[in-house]
């Protein structure tokens, strides 16, 4: 890339890093596969495949009575006690096998429950790496984990508490294409996805395949959780046959999430599932938890059943596999199924400048006024100094503060005796969306030399100065 | 009179200035004294939400992705619009989360 030598040193640094990445991801592959031959051997072994594989323990004797080896009944001992759980729910859960789309904040402790607890086969899909910021709330992963699959690091930390399920990786989005193949090998399907036309897509397969799904979601300091497609209960479609418009669809990444709550509700949802897996209790079907943090209050309320209209599930609806791999989900939607930041072009050339461009003109000193329009508490976090915060959102009734701003500025040129131009707006935000938009509004109002700066403070940190913390 | 309490779930109550609870007061309607959810709607959305309106109804109905509830029970089940409310009745709307 670069000619000079500092460039070659980083560029052999990089390969180097990449050369040993890769070495170290064939080899975690070779233990992924042997760990799966080791519990197919074991299985095949023992009974119900439900014996310990791990070498420390005693080799798997045929249970003397029950159906449980003397490993397992060791292992959930205080499980099999509960007299409204047992022997029987626990033999359930050995023989079930849940599938849990998503190892994010919901997938984490789902899954780890899932593990600890005894199902037979958990398997994990997703198609992301784990970031910095994901481990408030994923509290699966781990730093040493950072830049890896998501799925390879869920299942090493199942693996790691119970050797003796069986693990599986699906390390892919989950898409149309490969939905009714990789589900259909499960009973018990976790949606712990974070977007719309995801969740969609996993109800219908459900409907397709006969699947029950335990449904959760959260965001913010609320959660929400029930199972859809489960004993006559309803399906995602019954409940909500039009997608939300996409401006009602909040992202974690957008509107934060207190790491506690997707916890609390991925709980939740290892615990139904491990009821209908189990076959105990009564699964929250046909009723709806809703979780409010703050206020500390759990409600569950009634939700309507199957829906005879339903275009799933319906009396009339014959969802068939064929149809469902030809649907367009992000279409139907409006809304992609991947998580990539939303990026506006909204406003012509002339009206924008480059993060490395405001960086020379603060630098040349040239007059002008920074208007950052974040939500006052995005401000408080990190802001460019001698900036002003006014909030896009108040942005209309405090246009009087940039005008004073703007005399100011002024009259401070005219005392240094540089008046010979006017200073300049220049109006910034986190992502370089809202800023667009302000600078439109600011255009419509008489602010016609207001300028957005390109990719906001995230381009700020990219290009100009590193050590500017993003968020 | 009749006392109606009013909690929004799911970001809604960002659309009331971020007030989560309502306890108010809403005039029966017509000759027979009747509330219905239909006139409950649009008494919200005049007196209750502050911006955005189109997050909350869309026609004369709620938008796609908020669910209603009348005493927890989701308002499929009684009627819909045409619920007729009684005093003391709770209603709640909730939009749907899909963030994890």
């Amino acid at each position: 890339m670069n000619s000079n030598g500092k460039g070659e040193t980083v560029a052999e640094i990089r390969r180097e890093i990449a050369a040993l990445q890769k070495a170290k991801s064939e080899i975690d592959d070779r233990i992924s596969a042997l760990q799966a031959r080791l519990s197919t051997c074991a299985s095949e072994d023992g009974a119900n495949g439900t014996n310990c594989c791990s070498q420390r323990l005693t080799p798997p004797e045929p249970p003397s009575s029950g159906q449980l080896s003397a490993d397992a009944i060791y292992r959930y001992s205080r499980q099999l006690i509960l007299p409204s759980f047992g022997v029987e729910a626990q033999a359930n859960l050995l023989k079930s096998s849940v599938l849990v789309i998503g190892a994010g904040g919901l997938g984490s402790p789902a899954l780890l429950y899932l593990a600890a607890c005894g199902v037979g086969r958990v398997g994990i899909v997703d198609h992301d790496a784990v970031e910095l910021n994901n481990l408030h709330r994923q509290i699966i992963h781990t730093e040493a984990y950072i830049g890896r699959s998501k799925v390879e690091s869920a299942a090493a930390a199942c693996r790691a508490i119970n050797s003796t399920a069986q693990i599986v990786e699906h390390k892919e989005a989950f898409r149309t294409s490969n939905a009714l193949e990789i589900m259909r090998e499960y009973d018990i399907v976790v949606d712990a996805t974070d977007n719309v036309p995801s969740r969609y897509m996993i109800s219908d397969c459900c409907v397709v395949l006969r699947k029950p799904l335990i449904s959760g979601a959260a965001l913010g300091l609320e959660g929400q959780l029930t199972v859809y497609n489960y004993n006559g209960g309803p399906c995602y479609r019954c409940l909500f046959p039009t997608p939300p418009p996409t401006t009602a669809c909040q992202r974690c990444s957008d509107s934060g999430v207190l790491g506690v709550v997707p916890g609390i509700i991925g709980c939740l949802q290892a615990l139904e599932a491990i009821k209908v897996a189990g076959a105990v209790g009564e699964p929250l079907s046909g009723r709806m938890l809703l979780f409010d943090a703050l206020s500390a209050r759990i409600r569950v309320v009634k939700i309507r059943g199957r829906s005879s209209q339903c275009e799933a599930c319906g009396e009339n609806a014959a969802l068939t596999e064929e149809q469902f791999r030809n649907l367009d989900y992000e279409n139907f939607t409006q809304s992609p199924l991947s998580m990539s930041p939303l990026k506006l072009h909204l406003l012509p050339a002339e009206a924008r400048i480059t993060t490395k461009e405001y960086n020379e003109i603060n630098l040349k000193g040239e007059p002008h006024i920074l208007v950052d329009v974040r939500p006052a508490h995005h401000y408080k976090i990190i802001s460019l100094p001698k900036s002003l915060n006014i909030p896009l959102a108040s942005l209309e009734g405090r246009l009087s503060e940039i005008t004073a701003a703007y005399a100011s500025e002024e009259s401070n040129m005219t005392a240094t005796g540089e008046a010979s131009r006017a200073p300049s707006l220049y109006i910034i935000c986190r992502r370089g969306n809202d800023s667009q938009r302000a600078v439109e509004f600011l255009h419509e109002k008489g602010f016609a030399f207001a300028k957005d700066i390109i990719g906001g403070l995230e381009s700020w940190s990219q290009d100009v100065d590193p050590k500017f913390p993003i968020y | 009179m009749a006392d109606r309490s009013f909690a929004s779930c799911g970001g809604l109550e960002l659309l009331c200035d971020s007030v989560k609870i309502h306890d108010v007061n809403v005039e029966q309607q017509g000759e027979e004294k009747k509330l219905t959810m239909k006139y409950l709607l649009s008494w919200v959305r005049t007196n209750l939400i502050k911006e955005r309106p189109e997050m909350f109804m869309k026609g004369e109905t709620v938008r796609p992705g908020v669910l209603v509830l009348v005493n927890d029970c989701d308002w499929e089940l009684s009627g819909q619009l045409e619920t007729v409310l009684e005093e003391k009745d709770v209603v709640v709307f909730i939009s749907t989360l899909h963030g994890g």
